[in-house]
């Protein structure tokens, strides 16, 4: 059996991130991953914000990590052909205690070494952005905010690591880790897998895998935050991201464009149980809904096209744990990541790294390393000349099956065939956006299910939305 | 760039008869784009009987409706693209429409028109769009994409259902699911009333025995992988779900069949002006739009009860069309129409003084028994109906005749007046 050097925990964008930096070095690693797919937790499901980094404690992990991650996030995505929009964002005060609020963060911000923070009058936020609401007593603006598209840098970042040697292992849920003192034995089920190193990036489950190796010092509770996303005609209600001012009650919720173009609004912030429950409640969105409001007035909810829930992974000492486990000095944690964690994940996964060094895991360049992911083919962005030539050269991107996002077959085809490779219907959505639009996939889903079939070789029947027993079909008519 | 006559977008039943109509009237230059592998459009997947009573007085299927117009069109050697998905429709100042289109036999294609007819049709509201709460497992699907994996694809999206929405499409598949060895557990509608016809309510559910719950919804969604269940709740006068009456129905599979929307994603990038409340564009009583040349018909216009309403109004379009083309001017001074007391839509919305006999369409927003249909123009009557039942499910036609549009002197408004009890 392949010993590898180093196993990564967990395919989100912190571990997709740090497989994508190990394959920069002459070693061998693996991602593993539990679900059918990888991306399939808060990588998911959040604000798709990269912060400025106004908000953490000086000091803390979280600050030095999103404004270190903030100025990487660029190049990272552009490496990686991720959409990202450094679109700016404002901190919103509707009353005079929250001007104080707001000054509080500047301060704090400039602490944190975030460049360019301006207070602005309420006329110098109206004129920014007319939908915000009439009431505001003025704002904190962050020109260094953008947003990206978080499971696409996650995907990238696999890809590209992929494509650069990495391995990925899906469906591999690690139950069990033993430290033989020269390698680790990763169980999982039947199956094991060796390696030198490990890295624990798996999010709301890290304390888990930290107790595995034998390291009680944290906890890891899943805060539930609740989405609604609105349909694109919705999304240039607002140009930057608009947060809310921390009060007692809360930090409030957000109304930002998408780097696709829609309206997202949430989250709320709730403490839960299960790491599992990314159910939606009637109260949660109410909520969002009127957070929102209170931000922009005019948001009209009838045109919303999904709600979502994600599970921010909060350690019990409420900051990122990137570190060696107590006891087994050779698992490297990059556990609590939760916000700003996507805007970190460039940051963290270096440290990561260099941790991984300092534990005696040795870095020599892979000289043929290549830090450009082919850019996924996305026909929508395409000026004529491009179509037109797509088309000739491939007649699959002639044949639009998502009417809504305007996704082709090619795409949905290059989803299944490209790495990390999509198995179920989420899958291909989270790839190609095929589904992701305004119908939700009632006129594609029938043939993505169809096209996933042929390709994988399967009757409709066994082809899942998510993997594992979500089937779409119950079987045959009669 | 090619050049064309009349584009017409969408060969379902509203494209093919809008193209025989214009052919008709003499155009020949005509192109119907579709995006689907057969004409037919919806049609397609509408195995179900009932289709055609009006326009050939008997009873077909949806299939079989659509052959009679695509037979047609082949005859007549009007041609047309299947496969090919229309992107994008702009104007150019000499009033030239330009229409991108892609396929995968004809490539990119762009296309110079001098008349557009929208016949895209419509499309169905999401779960998201009415924010159930709840898991987001498999199972969740529109009556409309179950209907495609039934009859199109031969596959079973479920064996335990609840049908939230009472429209046609989901009785329809509440029988059909039935049919094919499903337990409909139960229908919820939130109104009090059912938007579906009558007789499909007969047919669909009280034949089969599937509980219609009016006044119901369902409140949350249960199961991490595959639907497990849903919880229903009966709603209140405010439409709010009541906590007390909360009910748990294990099933795998829940359909929506929670409303219709015009689908004018290539309208709006047109330019072309939109009717808030029936999500089409507004029109003239030639079915033309707020840009000369673009007209529209069918469900991208309003969404219909019966094809066979379909294909008369993409008549209208297709002969007003060919009028266009031919050179002809609407001279008279437009009056925009509109509705009250309890008309939620009327269609047209704006028509001219010098308009030939045309009809008035229109939707109530609520059930009414015992009315009074009430046709006024400049504070004239031009035309007064009485009606035992009007409902939101069933459309209603009011043809006006030539003395009657001569009488036209202002705005023109539908209403009703309660006549007794309601």
């Amino acid at each position: 059996m392949t010993r590898y050097d180093v196993a990564v925990i967990g395919g989100g964008v912190t571990g997709g991130l740090t497989l994508r930096e190990l394959s920069r070095w002459q070693l061998s690693a693996v991602l593993l991953e539990k679900e059918e797919d990888v991306v399939m937790g808060a990588s998911k499901a959040n604000s798709a914000i990269v912060h400025a980094g106004f908000d953490a404690e000086p000091g803390t992990n979280k600050a030095k990590y999103n404004v270190l991650g903030n100025a990487m996030m660029e190049e990272t995505a552009k490496e990686l052909s991720v959409p990202f929009v450094r679109n700016g964002s404002l901190v919103l005060a509707f009353t005079g205690e929250d001007l104080d609020t707001i000054a509080e963060l500047k301060a704090r911000g400039e602490q944190n070494g975030v460049p360019g923070l301006a207070l602005l009058s309420p006329e110098e936020v109206l004129a920014l952005e007319p939908n915000v609401t009439p009431e505001v007593k003025g704002a904190l603006s962050a020109p260094t905010g953008g947003i990206v598209c978080p499971y696409e840098l996650a995907i990238g970042a696999i890809e590209n690591a992929m494509d650069n040697g990495a391995a990925l292992r899906t469906g591999f849920a690690v139950e069990e880790i033993r430290d033989m003192g020269e390698y680790f034995i990763l169980r999982s089920g039947e199956e094991t897998v060796e390696a030198r190193f490990v890295v624990n990036a798996a999010g709301v489950y890290a304390d888990e895998v930290a107790r595995m190796a034998g390291d009680e010092s944290f906890s890891i509770t899943p805060r539930r935050g609740e989405y609604q996303l609105l349909d694109k005609a919705q999304g240039s209600l607002v140009r930057r991201t608009i947060f809310q001012p921390p009060t007692k009650m809360g930090k409030g919720v957000l109304v930002t464009p998408t780097v696709d173009g829609n309206l997202l609004t949430g989250p709320t912030s709730e403490n839960i149980e299960d790491k599992a429950d990314t159910s939606t409640t009637a109260a949660g969105l109410a909520r969002v809904q009127e957070l929102a409001h209170r931000s922009v007035p005019g948001i009209q909810y009838r045109m919303a096209i999904t709600s979502f829930t994600g599970l921010r992974a909060c350690a019990d000492c409420h900051d990122f744990i990137i570190r060696p486990a107590k006891g087994a000095p050779r698992l490297i944690h990059a556990a609590g990541i939760e916000s700003p964690g996507l805007t970190a994940s460039p940051a963290v996964a270096k440290e990561v790294v260099r941790l991984l060094e300092a534990a005696g895991l040795a870095l020599a360049p892979k000289e043929d390393f290549d830090p450009r992911r082919k850019p996924f083919p996305k026909f929508r962005e395409m000026d004529d000349e491009e179509r037109a030539a797509l088309v000739k050269a491939d007649p699959h991107f002639g044949r639009i099956v998502c009417r809504c996002e305007g996704v082709t077959e090619g795409e949905v085809l290059a989803a299944i065939r490209r790495n990390p490779p999509a198995r179920s219907v989420d899958a291909v959505k989270r790839r190609a956006r095929a589904g992701m639009g305004r119908c939700q996939g009632g006129f594609c889903g029938p043939q993505v299910v169809e096209l996933l079939a042929r390709e994988l070789g399967i009757p409709m029947e066994e082809v899942t939305k998510s993997g594992g027993a979500s089937k779409m079909l119950t079987g045959k008519t009669r | 760039m090619k050049e064309i006559d009349l584009v017409i977008i969408g060969g379902g039943p509203a494209g093919m008869a809008a193209a025989l109509a214009a052919y008709e009237q003499g155009v020949r230059d005509i192109l119907i784009l579709e995006r689907e592998p057969q004409l037919g459009g919806i049609l397609e997947q509408c195995i179900h009987n009932g289709f055609g009573l009006h326009r050939f007085r008997e009873e077909l299927t949806g299939p079989e409706y659509a052959a009679r117009f695509a037979r047609e069109i082949v005859e007549k050697g009007i041609p047309y693209l299947l496969d090919t998905m229309v992107l994008e429709l702009g104007t150019e100042k000499d009033g030239a429409k330009i229409v991108t289109a892609v396929s995968p036999r004809e490539g990119y294609l762009k296309l110079r028109a001098r008349a557009v007819i929208l016949a895209m049709g419509c499309r169905e509201r999401p779960r998201g769009a009415i924010g159930i709460p709840g898991t987001r497992p498999a199972g969740v699907y529109t009556a409309g994409a179950a209907q495609k994996f039934v009859n199109l694809k031969g596959e079973l999206p479920g064996k335990r259902v609840v049908i939230l929405g009472s429209g046609d499409i989901g009785l329809i598949m509440a029988r059909r699911m039935t049919l094919e060895g499903a337990k409909v557990e139960a229908v919820c509608e939130l109104m009090p009333y059912s938007g579906g016809l009558t007789r499909n309510i007969v047919q669909c559910l009280e034949d089969f025995g599937i509980p219609l719950k009016l006044s119901h919804t369902v409140v949350r969604i249960h199961g991490r992988e595959r639907v497990e269940g849903v919880t229903i709740a009966a709603v209140g006068p405010d439409r709010k779900p009541l906590a007390e009456t909360e009910e748990f129905i294990p099933c795998d599979t829940l359909l929506l069949s929670v409303g219709l929307i015009p689908e004018n994603e290539l309208s709006q990038q047109a330019g072309v002006a939109l009717d808030p409340v029936t999500g089409g564009p507004s029109v003239d009583e030639c079915r033309q739009t707020s840009i000369p040349g673009v007209f529209a018909c069918g469900n991208v216009l309003h969404v219909h009860d019966l094809v066979d309403y379909v294909s008369e109004e993409a008549e209208i379009a297709g002969r007003q069309a060919a009028a266009y083309l031919s050179g002809r001017k609407m001279d008279g001074e437009a009056l925009p129409v509109g509705g009250k007391d309890g008309v939620r839509y009327v269609v047209p919305q704006r028509v001219h003084r010098d308009a030939e006999p045309f009809a008035l369409y229109f939707r109530v927003g609520d059930v009414y028994r015992n009315v009074r249909i009430v046709v006024e123009s400049g504070g004239k009557q031009l035309l007064s109906r009485a009606k035992q039942k009007v409902a939101p499910g069933e459309m209603e036609t009011l043809p006006l005749k030539k003395e009657q549009i001569a009488m036209l002197n202002g705005p023109v408004t539908v209403r009703l007046e309660q006549k007794g009890e309601k």
